[in-house]
């Protein structure tokens, strides 16, 4: 780059790559800087064993059209390896249901009766609420047109939704994932499989309220297929595509560059200090780091005002899942499946997956594990050699503060992991060339994200829109003149789904 | 055979209980509180007068007067993050303060409504006291959010400290042994070898007159007591109880808090909590200093003009215009304000009151509809009132620095 940046974007994850992209588009001087060698945060693809490959976050529910579009991923590269997996709620017994689309395989006649007014009130709901990922929060009691406008447009969403709807929607939104499902299924096994998505990333369980169905219908935000779709290369393809894209409008990105500060002079934010203490000036700084460590780490708390620095520190930021890669020398024989290709869920019923909840409470974790398994090498060969697999899995719950710290439990935890999957396909330990487990804490010190968090803080009700991360700072820009925010941790969260990065972007250009 | 009485001194009935904790001094002010007149201030017993208020009130204006200051609350801040944390909660520059010396300071919301106020002493570059009237150690915690190499303790019960305030205060003082004392300048720390340890004097205080304010180890506080009283007597030495202090400090300039203003935390209606401007201390706003919290929100109030304001107001007449609600006209059509403290100040002669008036009408005429008792029965009048720039006292001894006859 020849010229000083108009704009520097701390952290080249996907919301970071999306708003260089889109300011650089515009026309801006934008420089990325990212600690890691790898562009892509969690979701880079990246070999874990050799010749395996996998990256953290392995679907991309939330994924949309425009992104796509706007920024022309395909022609950087971008594809699908799959268009919509099926989520399988798997059956020790072999007896699984599977859920595709909007129908069931394998459930009672009154479940699968039920199943599509349940899916058509979400989607109705989800619809409602779909332009809204795509808005910045509005600023209540501002007096403008345009937050005035949106709120307006919220309300009359809602009440578009029917009198009957609306207050269904009324009386579910904070509703535990299991008075939902109860509401709707009978099979145990399908309610688990049901209300993953509910909890998954988050330190809640089925019998949590706050946040089940706001959670369920930021998953079903999506619209790039009809389904879960997969990306060729791992969600490191999107990464990539997201990289070559911002570099083509001009956005330089540098690797390998922490930022250990950002510089404030009166008030204003004026650049930042790299790690090497090398200090480049822009006037207009963007974070793509999570709230505690853009506000904590790269600001501080000297900058702030202190009920504004309390609510930043209270957000709770404890991840709760680990993820695992496996190199398998042989596709492994799950019971009663010919061929493990989908979303694997192993979670019996909703009880499985609170007593996962109720131990990791409490520092400790359970010995059986619920676990969401996929292998994309089935879709994607360039994952794994030939005849050989990659099993990527979330497993919850592993408390980001496990009593005695992750170090002391790492390998008891693995166990508990292969454990419990092992009761659903037997022998799979044989297969098992390689295996890399990331707890939290490993999330935390190679990616930089606080309690090693996806979401870059709970994704919940009172986190949420103009709460997310907190009142004063819900708007992309921060009480800090100069500083802004782009990454999970803003409006509308986390998921690889970039709308925090473009939100950023649209709100910076509207401001500068 | 006659009858015969032993009158007990009050202070002497051990087994009636206060209910509220004797401060290090109690030996002592109780044997001369003479009707055992006490009010509670943050648990502790504080002398609502001793004998009379007014002869009190008069040490500290013509003799010096001592006030038991121990209730106070008082934190230790200490560590290197110490000074930032600090200069980051409050309105004014502690980075630059200089060792042993004393700044008056607010500290705000984020929203510029004030939490408390209160001194803060540099005791050393990396140690601070910092002195409130009220308990205020959960915003303390919350303030140091984000700072890790500070430590913030309690040590209220660890320091006694009396309030030496009068025009012979210095003299006193200097007659006591402290030797010195009458280069310390206002605002200004000095510490002196005294009973089994050290006393620091501070020239500081709340009646706006030449005083000192001691602060030591409990255990020699009643030396301290003992040994002001035995010199002080040439002094015209007086104890001050709650009442006069409060005449005193009205006529100082000073706010008293709960009676001036409530801190934000304890208020619940809108717009009944304070921001530093509206009550006159827009001069201890730095907005040149480090970021502190509320200072956005401040200088947007600032730079507005929308703001109430709280005026020091000369009232004609010599009718006290306690509780009085200000009107724009002397018909009472238009509402404007109300008063927060009143009184007749014998030592300026005049009726001075502070009113906060709302922001459209403080520049304008100020009415103050007051009721008064004539034998019992209820006069109405209007007064008209006059805002006072300038403290209402503010002798030239107060600063100078060696003050008179010393």
């Amino acid at each position: 780059m020849n010229k000083s940046p108009d704009i520097i974007i701390i952290g080249g994850g996907h919301n970071g790559l999306v708003c260089a992209a889109y300011l650089a588009k515009a026309g801006r001087q934008v420089l990325v800087l990212e600690a890691n060698t790898q562009a892509g945060g969690l979701g880079a693809t990246r070999e874990f064993a050799p010749g395996f490959r996998a990256s953290v976050a392995h679907t991309l529910p939330q994924l949309g059209k425009r992104l796509v579009k706007d920024l022309e991923l395909e022609r950087h590269g971008f594809g699908l390896a799959a268009q919509a997996l099926p989520t399988v709620a798997m059956c020790t017994s072999g007896k699984h249901i599977t859920v595709s689309g909007n129908e069931l395989g394998g459930a009672s006649a009154s479940d699968t009766a039920a199943y599509p007014a349940y899916l058509q009130l979400m989607q109705k709901f989800a619809k409602a609420i779909k332009p809204f990922w795509h808005k910045r929060p509005p600023l209540l009691g501002s007096g403008g047109l345009r937050d005035a406008a949106t709120l307006g447009q919220f309300g009359w969403k809602l009440r578009a939704l029917g009198k009957q709807d609306m207050r269904e929607l009324m009386r579910m939104i904070a509703l535990p994932a299991q008075d939902l499902m109860d509401e709707y299924f009978e099979s145990p096994l399908l309610k688990a499989a049901l209300s993953w998505d509910a909890n998954v990333g988050s330190k809640l369980a089925p019998r949590s309220p706050n946040n089940a169905v706001i959670a369920l219908l930021y998953r079903m935000s999506g619209d790039l297929t009809g389904g879960l779709p997969l990306a060729k290369g791992g969600c490191g393809g999107l990464m990539d595509a997201l990289a070559a894209a911002a570099r083509a409008h001009g956005a330089e990105l540098r690797l390998g560059s922490p930022v250990a500060r950002v510089i404030v002079e009166q008030g204003q934010a004026t650049g930042v200090q790299l790690g090497s203490g090398e200090i480049i000036s822009a006037p207009t700084i963007v974070s793509n780091a999570d709230p505690r460590t853009s506000f904590f780490k790269l600001l501080g708390a000297r900058h702030l005002d202190v009920q504004f620095t309390h609510r930043i520190n209270r957000l709770r930021m404890d991840g709760q899942v680990a993820k695992l890669h496996l190199a398998l020398e042989s596709l492994p024989n799950f019971t009663g499946l010919a061929h493990p290709d989908g979303r694997l869920l192993l979670a019996p019923d909703m009880a499985y997956i609170e007593n996962a909840f109720d131990a990791a409470k409490y520092g400790g974790y359970a010995r059986q594990l619920p676990m969401e398994v996929l292998l994309p090498s089935l879709r994607d060969d360039s994952l794994a050699p030939r005849d050989q697999h990659v099993l990527s899995a979330l497993v919850q719950y592993a408390p980001y503060t496990v009593k005695g710290g992750w170090d002391a439990h790492r390998d008891s935890f693995l166990e508990n992991a292969l454990a419990s999957l092992e009761r659903y396909a037997p022998g799979i330990r044989e297969c098992v060339i390689a295996a890399e487990l990331l707890t939290p804490a490993d999330l935390e010190q190679q990616f930089g994200v606080t309690g090693g968090h996806w979401h870059h803080g709970e994704f919940a009700l009172d986190n949420w829109w103009m709460n997310r991360p907190t009142y004063g700072a819900s708007r992309y820009h921060t009480p800090v003149s100069g500083f802004y925010l782009c990454g999970a941790g803003a409006h509308p969260g986390g998921g690889i789904m970039g709308a925090a990065g473009s939100n950023a972007a649209r709100a910076l250009l509207e401001e500068n | 055979m006659p009858l015969q009485a032993t009158l007990q001194p009050a202070y002497a009935i051990d087994h009636v209980h206060m209910g509220i904790l004797p401060s290090p001094f109690h030996s002592r002010t109780s044997r001369l509180n003479l009707n055992q007149q006490w009010n509670e201030w943050n648990g502790f017993a504080s002398a609502a007068y001793y004998s009379d208020a007014h002869i009190e009130y008069f040490s500290t204006r013509n003799t010096c007067g001592v006030f038991d200051v121990s209730p106070m609350r008082k934190y230790r801040f200490r560590g290197a993050d110490a000074a930032a944390m600090l200069d980051r909660m409050v309105t004014r520059d502690v980075i630059a303060q200089a060792v042993d010396t004393v700044a008056y300071n607010v500290w705000c919301t984020d929203a510029g409504a004030l939490v408390d106020d209160g001194t803060i002493f540099r005791l050393a570059e990396e140690e601070f006291m910092l002195c409130c009237a009220d308990p205020c150690y959960d915003w303390f915690c919350l303030s140091a959010v984000g700072f890790d190499a500070v430590d913030i303790t309690e040590i209220s019960e660890e320091v006694a400290a009396l309030a030496l305030q009068g025009p012979t205060s210095c003299a006193l003082l200097k007659a006591m042994g402290f030797t010195g004392i009458e280069d310390c300048k206002p605002f200004q720390i000095m510490r002196f070898a005294f009973a089994s340890g050290e006393i620091m004097i501070s020239r500081t205080g709340y009646t706006g007159d030449l005083g000192y304010e001691l602060w030591l180890p409990p255990q020699d506080a009643k030396q301290l007591w003992d040994a002001l009283f035995d010199k002080g007597a040439l002094y015209g030495i007086q104890p001050l109880g709650d009442e006069s202090l409060e005449m005193a400090r009205l006529e100082a300039g000073f706010l008293a808090p709960d009676v001036d203003f409530h801190g934000s935390l304890h208020t619940v209606q809108r717009g009944h909590d304070h921001s530093p401007l509206e009550l006159g201390l827009g001069w201890i706003l730095n907005f040149k200093k480090a970021h502190f919290s509320g200072r956005a929100a401040l200088l947007a109030q600032k730079e507005s003009g929308n703001y109430r304001r709280l005026l020091k107001l000369d009232i004609e007449g010599n009718k006290p215009a306690e509780h009085s609600i200000l009107y724009a006209d002397k018909k009472c059509a238009t509402e404007i304000g109300y008063i927060t403290s009143a009184m007749w100040s014998p030592v300026v002669k005049a009726n001075i009151a502070y009113g906060l008036v709302d922001a459209k009408f403080f520049k304008g005429p100020i009415w103050a509809e007051i009721y008064h008792q004539k034998e019992l029965r209820w006069q109405r009048k209007v007064a008209r009132c006059t805002r006072v720039t300038k403290a209402f006292w503010s002798p030239e001894r107060a600063r100078a620095t060696p003050p008179p006859d010393c």
